[in-house]
């Protein structure tokens, strides 16, 4: 018996191990961290006034409602309905886009997401990499290209605050007569209204809130865990004396 | 332990005698709990099958309620499992419960399969005990591909395309085949719809049937034990095995210890990591299925890999299929190529536990081979492993026979 629960105990450490283990990068690019704090309420309502401000007008989060938001962000439905619901009625309404799908896709070649799930399907690491990546590119028709998403048909829809960058890359030939491009690093070209410390609290603001609406039961179920173990525990104990009464006779 | 059975075997009067005129209730419970003895040195391995029932039991119970709420079509699958996920009371644990019950259904399969060879429990007379566990291991394993499809996600759909897309490789047939599994030209909504079918009732229903016979053909000849020693050679004179302890109350008990430690495991998955960074639930499957999209890095859920990779090494499309179906199959015939006299690892020679060692390990690099892309260096140490994974079953016959056991002891071995 005493082998089993020592088994247990490594098996369960090992699970928690597991929680700590991150998103990996899909095309190998080096992904800087994007290093959000899921339970500080502040950073998601900035994030929130941020999704709303800058993201809605062209992406929707059809499976997020307002009141949800609302309730896990501490905001009362006066500050909701003045602050974020630019074109729902009621708080229980979810995230639409006014900009019709079928044009979307006809202006920008695609029509921009569904932001619900994104951190989810991409990690918080990709989007925030994303809204960081957009660089200068004459040859594309939207000015820019992402260093995380080459080729995206999304402008660079932030470069009011973060002004716009270059990106240099190095091209050097390899033995076999490959050509390998590695980035070297951005330069600012103009500068934007944040300086890049605050730009960068702006997207890991905006990031910690587009994680959030990918899973808003996130918090209560850590909450919840935690006292479904310890009960667990407290029937374990009282399991474990069971079976050593019922036992206690067999030699 | 005499007082205990006393209180179960005495005679009913009232309710019970009543009973038991028109159902063999009594009877039943002695014969496979009060009155089935098993060995008293279970171990560990012992708990597996215990715990197998317990996550038959989650998935089931909670597939009814997220069937309550699932809409089978698809243009609704995928919003249909984000309300539930958001909307509806408690869906979000329904759900975590469900999509974290089908990996620990696979673990603890794989586990239970393992003792089996860890302590030759498919040898004789368990050979068909054997077999219908591995009847139950494809139905599960069609179940759960049935299953990976419902929630209509990116991976559901692509891993489902190739998965299904195997069956045309079989000659003549292979395209009528596979147009049949789909009900369609591609994977769509009636596909979606037939999978639902086949996943809420036909497979559950065929494993609950093989289940219930797996459990029958195991109290007929006994459980085994980790030193392969038939208890009911050495009987006392009350007819009870003499290292037999009644399966009620005294491995109920000790299972009850297991199964919470169990749930402690399981539930520390649901609520702290049901994602399992990405091998329980998959990345991808959080977004929306697009036919127009291939993603670029398709994986199968991870207890497929081991039998994924060992397709993928194959360069050859029909000899890959072949190899694959192989790969799932073989164990079945354990029974006939294992050709050593003794049952458990514990009185075996160096040989077949080198040999088994290598295979724990053969298949967990596979599986993990399974989840990486196409690389050239993946294939070829799959093509590695792959052989090495034909071998132990392939060369057993030879091998067991020039092991050298040790004798076995007449008694099992216990230290209370």
């Amino acid at each position: 018996m005493d082998n089993l629960l020592r088994y247990a105990r490594v098996l369960l450490v090992s699970a928690c191990f597991m929680t700590t283990q991150g998103f990996a990068s899909g095309d190998g690019a080096q992904l800087a961290a994007a290093d959000i704090d899921p339970d500080n309420v502040n950073s998601l309502q900035r994030g929130a006034a941020n999704f709303m401000n800058y993201c809605s007008g062209c992406h929707s989060a059809r499976y997020v409602r307002y009141n949800t938001i609302g309730r896990d962000l501490d905001l009362s439905e006066e500050m909701l309905v003045d602050n974020l619901m630019f074109n729902a009625e009621k708080t229980f309404e979810t995230i639409q886009v006014s900009m019709p799908p079928a044009a979307a896709a006809r202006w920008f070649g695609k029509a921009p997401p569904d932001l619900s799930l994104m951190a989810r399907a991409k990690g918080a690491d990709y989007v925030y990499n994303f809204l960081k990546g957009f660089y200068v590119d004459e040859e594309s028709p939207t000015g820019v290209d992402n260093l995380v998403l080459p080729g995206t048909s999304m402008p660079h829809v932030l470069w009011e605050l973060q002004g716009y960058q270059a990106a240099h890359f190095v091209k050097h030939e390899n033995k076999d007569g490959s050509v390998t491009t590695t980035f070297e690093g951005f330069e600012q070209l103009t500068a934007g209204k944040m300086d890049s410390e605050d730009y960068d609290e702006f997207v890991r603001d905006t990031v910690n809130f587009l994680a959030y609406i990918a899973e808003p039961v996130r918090g209560f179920r850590v909450d919840l865990g935690k006292w479904v173990i310890i009960y667990l525990i407290f029937f374990l104990l009282i399991a474990r004396m069971l079976k050593k009464q019922i036992w206690k006779d067999v030699k | 332990m005499a007082r205990i059975e006393a209180e179960v075997g005495k005679p009913q009067g009232g309710f019970m005698k009543w009973i038991d005129d028109r159902f063999p209730f009594t009877s039943t419970m002695k014969y496979h709990a009060t009155e089935y003895y098993a060995s008293k040195n279970f171990n560990i391995w012992y708990v597996f099958g215990v715990l197998a029932f317990v996550v038959l039991f989650i998935q089931l119970f909670t597939g009814i309620f997220l069937t309550m709420n699932y809409k089978p079509s698809a243009d609704e699958a995928f919003a249909s499992v984000e309300y539930i996920m958001r909307d509806v009371e408690w869906g979000w644990l329904i759900r975590y419960m469900h999509s974290t019950g089908a990996s620990f259904f696979f673990i603890v399969v794989y586990l239970h399969m393992f003792r089996a060879m860890l302590y030759g429990s498919y040898k004789k007379p368990r050979e068909l005990i054997w077999i219908i566990g591995m009847l139950i291991f494809l139905v599960l394993m069609a179940e759960a591909f049935a299953g990976y499809l419902l929630p209509w996600g990116q991976m559901s759909y692509w891993g489902a395309q190739v998965i299904i897309s195997l069956f045309g490789a079989i000659p003549w047939v292979g395209d009528a085949l596979v147009e049949i599994i789909r009900g369609d030209y591609s994977i769509s909504d009636i596909t979606l719809n037939r999978f639902f079918a086949l996943h809420v009732i036909a497979l559950p229903l065929a494993l609950i049937g093989l289940i219930f016979v797996h459990i029958v053909a195991l109290h007929e000849v006994g459980s085994n034990n980790p030193d392969g020693i038939e208890i009911k050679n050495n009987k006392g004179a009350d007819g009870v095995p003499l290292d037999g302890i009644a399966f009620h109350p005294y491995h109920t008990s000790k299972d009850l210890v297991a199964i919470i430690v169990f749930l402690m495991i399981f539930s520390s998955v649901v609520f702290f990591a049901p994602d399992m960074g990405g091998y329980f639930l998959e990345h991808a499957n959080f977004e929306p299925a697009n036919l127009t999209a291939t993603p670029e890095h398709i994986a199968p859920v991870w207890y497929f890999t081991p039998f994924y990779a060992i397709l993928r090494a194959v360069p050859d499309k029909l000899w890959g299929f072949i190899l694959f179906g192989l790969s799932v199959l073989l164990p079945l015939f354990l029974p006939w190529l294992d050709r050593s006299r003794v049952k458990s690892i514990r009185y075996r020679g160096w040989i077949y536990k080198s040999a088994l060692s290598i295979f724990v390990v053969t298949f967990l690099v596979l599986g993990w081979l399974g989840t990486m892309p196409a690389a050239p260096v993946y294939v070829l140490a799959a093509r590695i492993f792959a052989v090495i994974y034909f071998s132990f079953f392939i060369l057993m016959p030879y091998y067991t026979t020039i092991d050298k056991t040790k004798p076995v002891p007449e008694r099992v071995v216990y230290h209370g």
